[in-house]
């Protein structure tokens, strides 16, 4: 077998498992976009967030510690226990339901039947109000954070390809382990939107909230657990991203990487937000092998590397001109 | 006048009612009605006279656009209903079925029916039971059931927004312009089945509708609205014999056809009320 191709299936693996939490992200979106209309540009902080307070909770962090020790002159930070990494999911879990509900008390309780354009100015005033409330709660430092996942290249699979191929792939656990819970979280996902009550009524809303008014589905309520279910696909994802690259600013960055996902996808459509992901995933993988560092054909095209950062987006504006709606995404449904 | 609905129980008891919209812009100006228990009451009027407006005012919606009963108060079953939210009216037993249907497009037919039990506790037995019997009222919509709802015609989304009403076991049903921008062929057919429900299920209806003949042929009682006030009401048979209403609404009068401009200024001459 000619080595390029062997390298080719290590890439295209590799960009398999970087689709999946890609599209953990875009997950989200599409959870709130399918029942309140909302694009909610706040995704990717509710991700930095959750893995913030995660962080915070398992070290036994003070909140707000620097702003109390300003405020009255004491030198608090830890409380000086440890909380075991289960026990702090769920205590972020809580906490992320909590968040939800002060989003939509606070915010979008009072923007019922608004233009979509304002739902989404209000969402960017929340992402970077969330962004700066995550400061002061935790402190800005970049956090290490290690829940208990497997990390590390994938012995086994080293082993088995290098047997066959004379060449062992790096795969690492920890995108093993994403891939299994994204595609249980999918799984999970997608029977609840389609076959249970509050699914039922959670697309119900989503066509038209003065319908579902009408019938008797109380928007509050199901808007509170969309933005819950949002919060805790933000936790997954955050736990993904913060244990590979750290607790830090720049993971709130995901979600720009979400976009183009989401416009593959369809913005409506759970498997959508699924497949996009893949695609872009292997798409910008192979893509940065084969043209990007000349890796294909000889060399036929090289681009000189970098490609990773740009291919997504310009994949997205082809898909933007010829199907607007996404692969996946719902017809634009229009009786005249 | 009201003798005839005097004789039933009342159910519900709208005591005028004064509706103002963002503060501002005053839609009714004292809307009292009636409706009886087992019957059916039109609600007639022209564009912009405030029938969907009443309706939304009883069934609660008025709140999530931004209007406000702000006079006179609303009864169901002798309890006041104003403060309540719309799902605690479904639990009632009070539904509106919305003008321009509003279906939920993306939902196939049957999904749109099952959400109208939303507010039930109920077994998925009961739930199943129910939906056999929409469908032996709506024949159609069983053969349209996977079809999504906004690809299904106007006619069977209106069969569609009052079958999804009936699935959460209803006692009173507002129903609000079931005739729009149907051919008259379906009108008739869906106040049948209105007319059926109304006698096979003891269904309460409070029916707005500018097809004011149809309307009238179909309910025993009704109400005219005007600029946000009720200007005239009686049963059904003594409304279709008045000469006004004949005139305004039906479009006969004993002189022939007047030109619209003769009716307008005929009609500022001669106010009913107020």
């Amino acid at each position: 077998m000619p080595e390029t191709l062997v390298f080719a299936m290590e890439v295209f693996l590799n960009g398999l498992m970087a689709g999946v939490l890609y599209a953990l992200v875009a997950l989200g979106f599409v959870l709130i976009y399918k029942a309140s209309g909302i694009f909610n540009y706040a995704q990717g902080v509710m991700a930095l967030f959750s893995a913030m307070t995660l962080v915070g909770i398992m070290n036994g962090q003070v909140p707000f510690a620097h702003l109390i020790n300003a405020t009255f002159g004491t030198d608090l930070h830890y409380f000086g226990w440890n909380v075991p990494a289960l026990l702090a999911i769920l205590l972020t879990v809580v906490v992320m339901i909590g968040l939800a509900w002060a989003v939509n008390q606070i915010i979008f309780r009072h923007l019922v039947n608004q233009e979509p354009i304002i739902l989404f100015m209000a969402t960017i005033g929340l992402a970077y109000f969330l962004e700066g409330f995550g400061d002061i709660m935790w402190g800005a430092d970049i956090k290490k954070l290690d829940v208990g996942l497997p990390q590390g290249i994938n012995e086994a699979i080293d082993e088995a390809t290098f047997q066959i191929f004379d060449y062992g792939f790096f795969i690492d656990n920890l995108d093993i382990v994403a891939t299994i819970i994204a595609a249980a979280l999918v799984f999970a996902l997608i029977v609840f939107a389609q076959y249970s009550k509050q699914g039922r009524a959670m697309r119900a809303v989503a066509d038209d909230h003065q319908a579902a008014l009408s019938v008797g589905i109380s928007l509050n309520f199901i808007w509170v657990m969309v933005w819950s279910l949002a919060g805790f696909v933000a936790l997954v994802a955050g736990i993904m991203w913060g244990t590979k690259s750290g607790v830090q600013f720049s993971l709130s960055l995901i979600a720009l990487k979400a976009l183009p996902v989401l416009m593959l996808g369809g913005f409506t459509s759970i498997p959508g937000a699924i497949v996009g992901g893949l695609i872009i995933g292997v798409g910008e993988k192979l893509f940065e092998f084969c043209f990007g560092i000349g890796q294909c054909f000889g060399g036929f095209i090289n681009l000189g590397g970098a490609t990773e950062l740009w291919f997504a987006y310009v994949l997205a504006l082809i898909f933007l001109v010829f199907r607007p709606q996404g692969l996946f995404g719902e017809k634009i449904i229009e009786r005249v | 006048m009201l003798d005839a609905a005097k004789t039933q129980e009342t159910l519900l008891e709208v005591n005028n009612i004064e509706v103002i919209y963002n503060h501002v812009i005053l839609v009714l100006k004292g809307v009292s009605l009636n409706v009886p228990k087992g019957g059916i009451t039109a609600l007639l009027g022209g564009n912009g006279a405030g029938k969907t407006t009443t309706l939304k005012a009883i069934s609660n919606l008025l709140k999530s656009e931004r209007g406000e009963v702000t006079k006179g108060t609303i009864n169901y079953r002798g309890s006041r209903v104003q403060d309540l939210l719309p799902s605690d009216l479904v639990k009632m037993g009070v539904i509106q079925v919305m003008e321009g249907r509003h279906c939920f497009e993306h939902l196939t037919v049957e999904e749109n029916l099952l959400t109208g039990a939303y507010t039930r506790g109920s077994s998925r037995g009961e739930i199943d039971a129910d939906l056999e019997k929409v469908y032996t009222y709506f024949p159609r919509l069983k053969e349209r059931r996977k079809s999504q709802a906004g690809y299904t015609s106007g006619g069977e989304q209106q069969m569609c927004a009052i079958g999804r009403a009936l699935m959460s076991r209803p006692e009173t049903i507002l129903l609000d312009e079931p005739s729009m921008g149907l051919a008259p062929q379906l009108v008739e057919e869906i106040f049948n089945i209105v007319k059926s429900l109304n006698e096979k299920e003891g269904a309460t209806f409070l029916l707005a509708e500018q097809n004011t003949n149809v309307a009238l042929r179909f309910a025993q009682y009704g109400y005219i609205l005007e600029s946000g006030r009720v200007v005239m009401d009686g049963p059904a048979k003594e409304l279709r014999e008045n000469p006004d209403v004949k005139e305004f609404y039906l479009g006969m009068s004993d002189e022939g056809r007047k030109s619209f401009r003769d009716v307008r200024s005929y009609r500022r001459r001669k106010r009913w009320l107020s």
